[in-house]
């Protein structure tokens, strides 16, 4: 198991490294720069400014002052923020947008794995359908309909929660379900599919053989099996949640990771740029594996080999 | 009175290809202590009686047509969801098929074996564990007290087979219904399997049903033998006698083609042609098509059973009327 944990690890580190000479070269190639944007600046003062960023070097220089620099842990400055460094940025919105990950987790994995459950025991009757169309409904309506839909039902009719900001613990709500009930539609049709898959094999034929009530069948002896699909989508899945959501993190006005993204491209704000997408493939990478640890405890089979 | 007594049995499943008259009319008993064998051809329905009176079909596609089946004065068919699982696992036991998928892969053998404990008595959890431990070693798993901690894969067929058989009979059952208990194994392991349920039998007095599609297998263990063919019971009686004087040329048909009464070196006999097709309704004799005695009145008519005097059912009317008289065993 160690050994295993290792060789992703080991594996990991080419992964990271082209991903980061992707993106610089991406970055790099891309038409405009970082202080093309505003009002036209005299050339001297722009190659003075670029020289002071580096930006005057040959780009294979540049990668390696900045692979070099990001070893140990320094990120580069941001350009649009010119008193922070993309270490700060990231330092500050990461929390953030990882607290609302979690609760959005939490949303999806209690709806949808709920859900699930309660279809997969009856399935194609009355019960099976209505969670699952539910669901599909779910998958179908985009994160900036489901947003301002919630703001308008429960803070401007019902007035239960703030419309936006990230300054209450009841700002937490509203955002979390937005990002979470679309997941969790995902996790109820994977349950579902999952236990059904189960539920018909052989062995929870002998349970029912032994005498097990339903209760027992289905979290004694199919929970395990069938829940692998979901850990499996939710390795990936968690990666998208905690690096956060542009979407959703502007319509709530919350100051997550998420729309650093955007913002970070649109002003070719380069070091900010590649910062966001080597968080986003650390976390990844890190919640790929412990999706598969997860599956392979799982799984005794899995364990012993 | 019989230990179960299975009256008139009619189990369909309803799928997008027709109605699949799967067991269509069948009564049997089985009395305390006996071993009662059913034979039949790979979907002649063996499975499916068994799995109607332990209410294993899965509804839908299956549906209970009709029938009783009577244990210890409960219908299994009609009680209530809660006394069926009272019943079994408890009273009623099954082992299956396939040793290799019937184990959950999730779950510890001990988990397993002590489930039927933990189920149907008031028992703490190291006394089951004690209890499973002891039925470990009687059906001769090495190293039970180890052995129990391990995971299914973690054990051979054969020895899977044996776990199957004594979580089947840790609640110590009246009843015990093993579904071609030994068809996944292979031949020496085949033979110490049946010997353990023949002897475990003989100790506790139960009672057996075993299935099999091979008539050597059932012979050698039952007392008496229930010959399935397309979803009906077409010959019944004592062993001896279903073996020795056959009266249904099924049964007949079954014989020459256990494999080790042929002679070596012969070319295998399989019986000619294929089952009916189970979602067409047949007129006549069922086996007609394939049968070497039919004329042309067993093409219609209808087919029952008819016992003459020892007790020795057939439903082949050719026989009834004394109009054939079949040897045992083509080649004797
Ligand atoms: N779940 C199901 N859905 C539809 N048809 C089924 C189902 N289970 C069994 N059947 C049908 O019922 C008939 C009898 O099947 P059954 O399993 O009882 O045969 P069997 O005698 O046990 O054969 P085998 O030796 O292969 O185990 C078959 O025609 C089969 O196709
Ligand atoms: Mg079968």
């Amino acid at each position: 198991m160690i050994r295993f944990i290792l060789i992703r690890l080991l594996q990991a580190i080419p992964v990271l490294l082209i991903i980061s000479v992707v993106t610089f070269a991406m970055v790099r190639t891309a038409p405009g720069g970082p202080f093309d944007q505003e009002v036209k600046m005299q050339d001297e003062v722009k190659a003075a400014i670029e020289a002071h960023y580096g930006l005057d070097k040959s780009a294979i220089e540049q990668y390696f002052v900045w692979l070099g620099n990001a070893l140990q842990g320094d990120l580069g400055p941001s350009f649009k923020y010119p008193n922070r460094s993309v270490h700060e940025l990231i330092g500050d919105a990461f929390p953030v947008s990882l607290e609302l990950g979690i609760w959005a987790m939490l949303v999806a994995l209690t709806l949808g794995v709920g859900a699930g459950l309660i279809a997969s025991t009856r399935p194609n009757t009355s019960r099976d359908y209505l969670p699952m169309s539910i669901a599909m409904f779910g998958i179908c309506i985009p994160r900036f309909v489901m947003g301002p839909l919630l703001i308008l039902v429960f803070s401007i009719y019902l007035q239960w929660y703030n419309s936006s900001g990230w300054f209450f613990a009841s700002d937490r709500v509203l955002p979390a379900l937005t990002m979470g009930i679309y997941y969790a539609a995902y996790v109820a049709r994977l349950t579902r599919g999952g236990m059904l898959e189960v539920l018909g094999q052989d062995y929870i034929r002998t349970a029912r053989a032994k005498g097990a009530d339903e209760k027992r069948i289905i979290f004694k002896h199919a929970f395990k099996g069938g829940m692998r699909p979901v850990v499996s989508f939710f390795g990936p899945a968690m990666a998208n949640l905690l690096a956060g959501s542009f979407i959703v993190e502007s319509i709530f006005q919350i100051p997550g990771l998420g729309r650093y993204f955007i913002m970070a491209a649109f002003n070719r704000d380069y070091f900010l740029i590649q910062g966001t997408v080597m968080t986003y493939a650390v976390l990844i990478i890190v919640l790929n594996l412990l999706a598969d640890i997860l599956l392979v405890w799982l799984s005794p089979r899995l364990r012993f080999d | 009175m019989p230990l179960l007594d299975v009256r008139n049995l009619r189990t369909y499943f309803h799928t997008r290809g027709g109605i699949t008259r799967a067991v269509d009319g069948v009564s049997f008993h089985v009395d305390k202590g006996e071993t009662l064998g059913i034979v039949g051809e790979s979907g002649s329905g063996k499975s499916v009686t068994c799995y109607s009176m332990m209410g294993l079909i899965p509804q839908p596609p299956g549906r209970i047509e009709g029938g009783e089946a009577i244990f210890g004065g409960t219908d299994l068919l009609s009680c209530s969801d809660e006394e069926l699982r009272s019943i079994r696992g408890r009273r009623v036991a099954m082992i299956f098929q396939d040793p290799m998928t019937s184990l959950n892969p999730f779950m510890r053998v001990e988990d397993q074996l002590i489930e039927p404990l933990m189920i149907h008595q008031d028992i703490s959890k190291a006394d089951a564990i004690k209890r499973a431990i002891e039925s470990l070693e009687e059906v001769g798993v090495p190293e039970a007290e180890k052995r129990i901690r391990s995971y299914p894969h973690e054990f051979s067929g054969g020895m899977r087979q044996r776990v199957m058989i004594a979580m089947a009979l840790i609640t110590k059952p009246e009843l015990l219904i093993a579904d071609e208990p030994t068809t996944a194994l292979d031949v020496t392991v085949q033979a110490q399997i049946l010997e353990l349920i023949a002897n475990l039998q003989k100790e506790r007095g139960m009672a057996v049903v075993l299935i099999s599609h091979d008539l050597g297998v059932v012979a050698g263990a039952a007392d008496r033998i229930m010959v399935m063919y397309s979803g009906k019971v077409v010959e019944t009686g004592e062993t001896e006698s279903v073996f020795y004087n056959p009266r249904h040329p099924y049964n007949r048909a079954l014989q020459k083609s256990i494999p080790s009464l042929q002679q070596k070196g012969e070319e295998l006999y399989t019986i000619p042609g294929m089952p009916p097709d189970p979602t067409q309704i047949v007129e006549g004799c069922a086996f007609a098509p394939r049968c070497e005695f039919a004329d042309e009145a067993c093409k219609s008519g209808l087919y029952e059973l008819k016992a003459s005097a020892s007790e020795h059912a057939t439903s082949c009317k050719r026989t009834q009327n004394k109009e054939i008289i079949l040897t045992p065993n083509a080649n004797g």
